[in-house]
């Protein structure tokens, strides 16, 4: 999957979770830029991540994640 | 991952979702219809999340008072609270949820000046996860060590659910572990004292024998995860990173499974399977292939499918779930099956209201509901026809319509899943209600043979047989004050320590009513609870009947009953009070019609008041009998 389709699958996600239609993803965004990305939401992000795109994260690369970037790097490595 | 699969999936469930504030009065009929979608876990604590922006409090005139859910456990619940609460906004129902602070079950329990006494639930789910459970086990341990843990943590649990109930009258639900623990022998794992996954499994079965004596209900996460597979509802990762024991994947239908049994205990479930016919329970098209061209029974995959289902339907009706038939067709096609093919499990009498005709479905289930004396809101739909079930849930929102494949094999397991029809207990009337359908029918052929209502009547030689409450019919007397909606002056719900209550009140009585008549025991249709007020007054404090034996003269006879018992309590007068909910506007004149004044009232309720000491019983075809105890 290319990572143009993976922003594209992720900004749904991202909107969906926090509720927020305004939400745009760039590779630096974290949780501290958004209120409410807390670790719940983080976890909520994650099993989405999961079942969407049919993949599963160890505990290592969960902690290795530190912006989008990280997550689309992530997911293309296992699409 | 578990979906909710048999619910349809929104087209354009985003944009409902984003809109839903702007639709004011309407806002929550959208709201409970954007529930009823195959939703996984980010779009149900979406619709949470927006629903609890929309509305400040509950809305008015739900067919149930808000419920006051807590759930109290030793590791994280938090992100199943979304979910729970929107299982229950599918029901209609407004669900306020709890959570004790981490790991502080047993204080808040014990505790009257905790949250949770503050919070006042009205029903607890009391969720002790298999690590905090195993947490005093190991290998190492004895046999002998390993029965006093489990006899220690089975006794706390056990005052746990008595504190519980003693301190809130309460439903009470205990979630059973998830077997999360890795076998250390493997198969055998149960020769190994100290096992950890033994434990748990142990414990498990011990909590449900418990749990029957205490009147308490499980969740039976452990038969879940059997069936779904452990790693659909626990995730290790997430247990090591955030203590959820219940994985947030799973959180949907874990939601679900709460709120089916609370709903249960409430009379929510639904209480009959209406059929479509061809290519739903056989195969073919019945009126085009004729009897001998369907595909059903040996010989043919397809045909096993749905002899194999129409088991499974029959296994639903001889614990109680009516089934119904609505099929478009010809009446006389569509019977001939059911009367000559030899493959058919289900038979003609088995089908308590069979309507075959060319009418929309729609109009034909409202029949189905009016002919079966029960809600349309009671009623899930079975058609394997995309076109009908869609017109259905357009047409009628309020009944159930799951999405089943073109596969018969799946569709048992599809109803399972759906849990519609949810029970926490069965009694002896549940197993009897199919037959007690089949004399209704008895009973209407007479009724159209009679001239007259009065020869009819007669000609039914009825017998009320009542019984002061006792703890053999415990569980149908709570079980009935708990569902019944619609014949019901004053729908106040009670435990079975309530009835209890009713029982050692010398002040009180309450009584069970059973018809029978010569085409059968209709089992207990009526349960009045009288309370004196005063010396003189008697409050009727609950009359409820069942109405499938409506327009028998039950009402007068049971009035002459609850005289006669106030007279004995030293009564002079009888109060009756109507108390306006949403479904039982059918008893709105009921004190009316049986000669009481009315009398004004308190809010809501309208009082209305009958002199005993002129009291005339009122002549009915119906002789009243007591049954002792003993008997």
């Amino acid at each position: 999957m290319t990572e143009p389709e993976i922003y594209e699958t992720l900004t749904t996600i991202f909107r969906d979770v926090f509720l927020r239609d305004d939400l745009d993803l760039t590779p630096t965004l974290s949780a501290k830029d958004v209120p409410d990305w807390d670790s719940f939401k983080q976890i909520e992000i994650i099993i989405a991540v999961e079942g969407h795109f049919g993949i599963k994260f160890r505990t290592r690369e969960m902690d290795s994640l530190n912006n989008v970037g990280d997550l689309v790097h992530l997911i293309a490595s296992k699409t | 991952m578990i979906e909710l699969y048999w619910l349809p999936r929104i087209e354009d469930w985003r944009e409902r979702l984003r809109h839903l504030g702007e639709t004011g009065e309407a806002a929550w009929d959208e709201a409970v219809a954007l529930a009823a979608a195959r939703l996984d876990t980010v779009q149900t604590n979406a619709l949470d999340t927006i629903v609890r922006r929309t509305f400040a409090e509950p809305p008015k005139s739900l067919p149930d008072k808000p419920i006051r859910l807590a759930l109290l456990g030793s590791s994280t619940m938090a992100h199943l609270h979304p979910a729970v609460r929107v299982a229950g906004l599918r029901r209609r129902m407004w669900v306020e949820t709890y959570e004790n602070d981490y790991g502080q079950y047993w204080q808040e329990l014990a505790d009257p000046e905790s949250n949770l006494h503050r919070f006042k639930p009205t029903a607890i789910v009391l969720a002790l996860d298999a690590h905090h459970l195993a947490g005093g086990i190991g290998a190492a341990a004895s046999a002998a060590d390993v029965d006093a843990a489990l006899g220690e943590i089975c006794e706390r649990i056990r005052t746990c659910w008595r504190l519980a109930r003693e301190n809130f009258r309460c439903a009470v639900i205990h979630q059973l572990a998830l077997p999360v623990h890795p076998p250390l022998l493997g198969s055998n794992e149960h020769r190994l004292a100290g096992s950890r996954a033994a434990f748990i499994a142990k414990l498990n079965a011990e909590l449900r024998r418990m749990a029957d004596t205490e009147g308490v209900d499980v969740l039976a996460l452990d038969d879940r995860a059997a069936r779904d597979g452990l790693f659909a509802w626990h995730n290790p990762e997430l247990w090591h990173r955030a203590k959820q024991e219940v994985s947030p994947a799973a959180a949907p239908m874990y939601g679900e499974l709460v709120m089916r049994l609370v709903a249960a205990r409430r009379g929510r479930s639904y209480k009959a399977l209406v059929l479509d016919l061809d290519n739903t329970i056989w195969g073919g098209v019945v009126g085009d292939d004729g009897v001998e061209g369907l595909v059903l029974g040996q010989g043919s995959p397809l045909g096993e499918g749905f002899v194999h289902f129409q088991d499974y339907a029959r296994e639903l009706s001889r614990r109680g779930v009516i089934l119904a038939v609505v099929s478009k067709n010809d009446e006389k096609n569509a019977l001939e099956p059911f009367d000559r093919h030899p493959e058919m499990v289900l038979k003609r009498g088995d089908i308590a209201s069979f309507v075959a005709n060319w009418s929309d479905k729609p109009s034909n289930l409202r029949m189905v509901a009016e002919e079966l004396n029960i809600g349309i809101d009671a009623l899930v739909f079975v058609d394997d026809n995309p076109f009908e079930r869609d017109l259905v849930r357009r047409e009628l929102p309020m009944v159930a319509v799951p999405e089943i494949s073109d596969d018969p094999a799946s569709y048992a397991q599809t109803l399972a899943d759906a849990g519609y029809f949810e029970a926490a207990t069965v009694t002896a009337e549940d197993r009897a209600r199919s037959g007690q359908y089949q004399s209704n029918r008895q009973r209407d052929q007479l009724k159209a043979s009679a001239t007259d209502l009065e020869s009819y009547l007669r000609g039914l030689e009825m017998r009320l047989m009542w019984r002061r409450f006792d703890r053999v019919g415990l569980n149908r007397t709570v079980q009935l004050i708990n569902k019944t909606n619609q014949f019901n002056l004053t729908t106040r719900r009670y435990s079975e320590a309530d009835i209890v209550g009713v029982m050692r009140d010398e002040r009180a009585f309450g009584a069970t009513l059973r018809l029978i008549d010569r085409f059968g025991d209709n089992g207990i249709i009526a349960i009045v609870i009288g309370r004196l007020q005063s010396d003189s007054d008697l409050l009727i404090d609950t009359w409820l009947m069942s109405c499938r034996v409506l327009g028998r003269q039950v009402e007068p006879t049971t009035l002459n009953l609850i005289a006669a018992l106030a007279k004995q309590l030293g009564a002079r007068q009888l109060i009756g009070e109507y108390v306006p909910t949403a479904k039982n506007g059918m008893v709105k004149d009921h004190y009316a019609k049986l000669g009481f004044s009315a009398i004004g009232g308190s809010g809501e309720a309208a009082r209305h008041a009958l002199d005993l000491t002129g009291f005339v019983p009122r002549e009915t075809f119906i002789e009243l009998i007591e049954e002792r105890a003993d008997d």
